[in-house]
């Protein structure tokens, strides 16, 4: 609010003559194809943050970390957000890790433990990691993960509408049993199932929410822990590719909301008409 | 308060013992280890207690040593989905000795893939369901992973009954002399039949009678 003469008018409306401030920095071309979308895109600069077991940076699918902490939970339920020494605690964040360097060579890594906190204190864990990783301002946060507590439905909600403002992308995996569970169902995130085709950037539109993408999440080649590799099968594989897709779009548009990104991945997805690739 | 410790005593003494349960769990584990064909299947309960996963029913390898054996509750790959609720598959890891080392000190043999699924019964995680070792039989599909899922409620529910089942033979421990010996009525006469059960009933209407 610089200009003097707003700053009496209502906060979230739009004055007569103020209609340029809305001015778009991007173009927006008549038919939105991949190769607009993100044609020569590495994902370069884009900062991906997975919020999961820790990621072994060493591993060669990996390629390498740009910072890594763990949350830690104290008795009284307080979170501490530590530099990590441990790295990863299962091998399932390496794995996402090094599917999302497959598709966006050139994004920045960066690792949020929340496992190892003990279960009681997971939902908790979850919850911290995800408001740092926010407060960080990383522009992708990759969630292969989800919890059944109500209890923690409502402050997961404010921290993802927190999120969706602040121009952080969350990418979740939905639940492929059929339970309540969280962040995934929020409107405010990209949730992502699996299909079975073996493409990497083959990802379906679903017009039957809460699920909104499906993804590769068949028999994917993954790393996993001291350097080793296995063939995964799981929403949980299928959400990186999706965070890899959206690390290559903001690549290319590091201007689009995460509303304008979601609206990219629905216009280039591989069963809806004039995606162009 | 008392009221509820009387009733828990007499579910106590009416609810299948911890045998019977133990092997509704058995046959759950058996059968998702016949269905996919594997070497083992196990299932982990969640003890609130100490923070720990422990093994409470196991097929084939291992299935005389793990009984009663604990790992951590976040760590590793049943630590990981319990934490997250969400299923894993993993074939054809290749030799990596902390893949080995999780999965061997619970089992006793280094496998080279396995399933492992959340058991889910309303909000609370209360198990992992692991199935090791499935022979190859080419591209894993999304209808495998679903009949994982229903084995997974299955086995919740049996575990659910499980931990009830502890919960109020808890309940009596704790309590005093009075409810334990409820208890056992309630089990006898619960287990008699024909004409000593219809006379065991019969007095059990006199002594309402006798109480209004």
């Amino acid at each position: 609010m610089s200009d003097p003469a707003r700053r009496s008018l209502p906060a979230w409306s739009l004055p007569a003559g103020a209609v340029e401030s809305l001015e778009l920095p991007t173009a927006w071309p008549g038919q939105v194809t991949r190769e607009w979308a993100w044609g020569d895109s590495t994902g370069d600069g884009v900062r991906v943050c997975i919020l999961d077991s820790g990621v072994d940076g060493d591993h060669p699918l990996v390629g390498g970390l740009d910072g890594a902490v763990a949350v830690e939970v104290g008795e009284d339920d307080e979170v501490d957000i530590v530099e990590d020494a441990e790295g990863d605690l299962c091998g399932h964040g390496t794995a996402c890790a090094g599917i999302v360097r497959s598709i966006a060579p050139d994004c920045r890594l960066f690792s949020v433990r929340v496992l190892g906190a003990g279960f009681t204190g997971s939902g908790t864990a979850l919850l911290g990691g995800l408001r740092w990783a926010v407060e960080q301002g990383f522009e992708i946060i990759n969630m292969s993960l989800s919890t059944t507590k109500s209890q923690f439905a409502g402050m997961l909600h404010e921290v993802a509408d927190m999120a969706y403002f602040r121009r952080a992308v969350l990418v979740a995996s939905a639940h492929n049993m059929p339970v309540e569970s969280y962040p995934w169902r929020f409107s405010s995130v990209i949730s992502v199932g699996s299909h079975e085709e073996p493409d990497p950037l083959t990802f379906f539109y679903n017009p039957n929410p809460p699920v909104e993408f499906f993804a590769r999440g068949v028999d994917v080649e993954v790393a996993w822990l001291d350097g080793a590799r296995a063939r995964s099968t799981g929403n949980s594989f299928a959400t990186p590719h999706m965070s890899g897709i959206c690390a290559l779009i903001l690549g290319k548009h590091p201007e689009l909301t995460p509303f304008q990104l979601k609206s990219t991945l629905y216009l280039t997805a591989s069963n809806v008409e004039g995606a162009g690739g | 308060m008392a009221d509820d410790r009387l009733r828990a005593a007499v579910a106590a003494g009416v609810l299948a013992s911890e045998d019977a349960h133990r092997q509704l769990l058995n046959a759950t584990v058996e059968v998702a280890r016949a269905i996919f064909t594997a070497r083992a299947s196990s299932v982990f309960l969640y003890d609130e207690q100490t923070d720990e996963l422990v093994f409470e029913a196991v097929a084939g390898e291992g299935s005389d040593t793990l009984i009663g054996q604990r790992i951590p509750s976040s760590t590793g790959v049943a630590g990981w989905v319990l934490v997250t609720r969400q299923p894993l598959v993993l074939e054809d890891v290749t030799q990596d000795p902390r893949f080995a080392k999780d999965v061997a000190e619970t089992t006793g043999f280094v496998p080279k893939g396995l399933m492992a699924v959340p058991l889910l019964h309303d909000e609370d995680a209360v198990g992992v369901l692991e199935v090791l070792d499935r022979p190859e039989q080419g591209r894993f599909s999304l209808e495998e992973m679903e009949l994982l899922g229903l084995f997974a409620n299955q086995a919740a529910i049996s575990l659910d009954l499980l931990r009830r089942a502890r919960r109020a033979k808890a309940v009596l421990e704790q309590g005093d002399a009075d409810e334990a010996a409820l208890a056992r009525l309630a089990g006898r006469l619960d287990a008699l039949e024909g004409a000593r059960r219809k006379a065991g009933l019969d007095l059990l209407a006199s002594l309402e009678t006798l109480f209004k």
